[in-house]
């Protein structure tokens, strides 16, 4: 039988490194994939939480989270599409225009 | 002192209430619908959907000024919808009204006229008033998501061009990122609390003094103020401000720097107020820092920028640190500060905004600064509302910013945060360095090129004048607005 501390451990170290990904990888795929894993590591805690406090809250909220966590998705790939569309790019270090 | 409390002559409803989410139905229905319409129309018609969705805000107006002083509750109370969030309400449908008028010119002009963009704003609006009228963090998340997703849409709505689009992506990975931030926030706030309801983490916490010594508590209510600071574009968080402004639609720019930011602040107050008073001492010494560096960073780069919409990135950003101030006094004053200002700031800053589409060819946006030389003599009624809109935002009197911003700082004094206030009108008076240098282009510097006559479509004339009453109205006679001010929050 795990702890909750193991599974808030976990949803930690998974968080941090969606978005440490966030921080150095440069492909905008890549980041957006980043993002989804933080998103996850705090679906991870939501049910953590809701386990052992007994309480359906936090896995009602789970459910919101996946479902906006997709709308995001659609949109977000769009931009993608229509940034490479212009640019044949989607690194984000192309994403040069402006600066300062 | 009691702010944004629970409402004492209702009773805590416990099944569903629509009348709790009148607003938000009306104006969900009325922007499917058209979603539906535009399918069947041609290009040369998309300007009726901008017609429509007028009259839909009209409507939606009109049910938001029923409900004043009535509140509701519903949906297990996890929406309530008291005079604070109907105050906002009016804020964004004002946002959202203006910034119609001026989309509907600017879109022909470009060429990028589809009609997504009138529901677009729309959902977006409902978004903010769900935020507004949320007290449930669950409720909180769901609005600010309706409103992310549509403003990243709406960012790169221009998609031939590679500006829009650099301002559309760079907005959703940053939005996304800080999204992660504030749901790790109330993830660890449900799981030391047990609840996610704003009023029940409360009485949690009053009951179960020892949780405030949780660093699980702490860690919540920090990520939580990074994922609001981001929305508001507070410094050190305001690093997509300026390039996703200067990339978007002007139009566009114009509603993100004011409908999303009050949105911001209506969550961020009604969380930090309502669910975290216990922890009062630690927060408002965390927004203090955040406040000084706001406006600090905002005012000292606007100064030099020669792009016309990059400093008004930059400005709005420093806007958001006064409104901060305001927020960090944390008493009656302040508060209705916040949202009286966030009003006046609505007119003021989409009336300069309509100014630059004008001012705007195809193409060539016309955006710099040195664009506007002999604006105001070539124009002298434009040249005036610009004038008005540039006082107004200087904080000079006798303009709806300066009352505002008077209102903000005797709020901090009041509260005992006098260096606050006093670093406040320091940034106050250097701001009005780069807002003034617009003026000397327009009156003291001869024309650089031929200004051709522009076209100011009925539309744009209209927001125009609504924006010049909505900044000399409060801030000649701001009474009527500050005893609304003061009702919403103290009720």
């Amino acid at each position: 039988m795990l702890s909750l501390h193991s599974y808030l451990i976990l949803s930690a170290i998974l968080f941090s490194i969606g978005a440490i990904g966030v921080l150095i990888r440069r492909n905008a795929i890549v980041i957006f994939m980043c993002v989804e894993l933080m998103l996850n590591s705090v679906n991870l805690t939501f049910i953590a939480f809701s386990k052992y406090l007994g309480n359906m809250d936090g896995q009602i909220f789970v459910f919101f989270v996946m479902t906006v966590a997709a709308a995001e998705a659609a949109v977000g790939l769009a931009l993608m599409i229509a940034f490479y569309k212009n640019r044949e790019s989607i690194d984000v270090e192309d994403l040069n225009l402006m600066k300062w | 002192m009691d702010m944004l409390q629970f409402p004492a002559n209702i009773a805590a409803a416990a099944g569903v209430n629509f009348a709790a989410i009148m607003p938000e139905v009306i104006l969900s229905v009325i922007a499917m619908a058209l979603l539906l319409v535009n399918v069947f129309i041609n290009s040369e018609q998309k300007a009726y959907l901008g017609y429509l969705s007028l009259i839909g805000i009209v409507v939606t107006f009109f049910s938001v000024v029923s409900g004043w002083g009535a509140p509701q509750s519903g949906f297990n109370n996890s929406v309530l919808q008291d005079n604070f969030s109907l105050f906002f309400k009016g804020t964004f449908l004002v946002s959202a009204f203006l910034t119609i008028l001026i989309t509907d010119q600017y879109l022909k002009r470009e060429e990028c006229n589809w009609g997504e963009i009138y529901p677009l704003i729309l959902f977006a609006t409902v978004g903010m008033m769900l935020m507004a009228s949320g007290t449930d963090l669950m409720t909180i998340f769901l609005g600010l998501e309706v409103l992310s997703v549509s403003l990243y849409v709406l960012a790169g709505f221009n998609r031939a061009n590679l500006k829009s689009n650099e301002a559309g992506l760079k907005y959703f990975l940053l939005g996304a990122f800080s999204t992660g931030f504030l749901l790790y926030g109330m993830a660890l706030i449900y799981g030391s609390t047990g609840t996610t309801r704003v009023a029940a983490i409360a009485s949690y916490i009053s009951q179960n003094g020892m949780v405030l010594s949780n660093p699980m508590l702490v860690a919540g209510m920090l990520l939580m103020a990074v994922g609001f600071s981001f929305k508001i574009a507070a410094a050190p968080f305001h690093m997509w401000t300026p390039d996703v402004y200067e990339g978007a639609p002007t139009p566009m720019t114009a509603f993100m720097s004011v409908g999303p930011k009050a949105a911001g602040f209506a969550a961020f107050l009604r969380v930090f107020i309502v669910a975290l008073p216990a922890m009062k001492a630690d927060w408002s010494e965390l927004l203090w820092v955040l406040a000084v560096l706001t406006m600090t960073v905002g005012n000292i780069t606007a100064l030099k920028q020669t792009n016309i919409k990059r400093m008004l990135a930059y400005s709005s950003i420093a806007h958001a640190g006064y409104v901060l101030v305001g927020f960090t006094a944390g008493n009656a004053v302040g508060t209705a500060g916040v949202l009286f200002y966030m009003l006046s700031y609505a007119f003021m800053n989409i009336g300069a905004f309509a100014i630059i589409v004008l001012v705007g060819r195809k193409g060539e946006e016309n955006n710099n600064v040195s664009d506007y030389a002999g604006f105001g003599f070539k124009h002298p009624v434009l040249g005036m509302c610009m004038s008005i809109f540039l006082f107004s935002l200087a904080g000079i009197p006798p303009a709806a910013g300066f009352i505002g911003k008077f209102y903000l700082f005797s709020g901090a004094i009041q509260a005992g945060y006098v260096w606050l206030a006093i670093i406040g009108v320091l940034n106050s008076a250097a701001s009005v360095y780069y807002y003034l240098r617009v003026m000397v282009f327009m009156y003291m510097k001869d024309p650089t090129e031929e200004f051709d006559w522009l076209a100011v479509s009925p539309s744009l004339a209209l927001c125009l004048l609504l924006s010049v009453a909505g900044v000399l109205i409060p801030g000649i006679v701001p009474g009527t607005l500050l005893d609304l001010a003061q009702k919403a929050i103290l009720m």
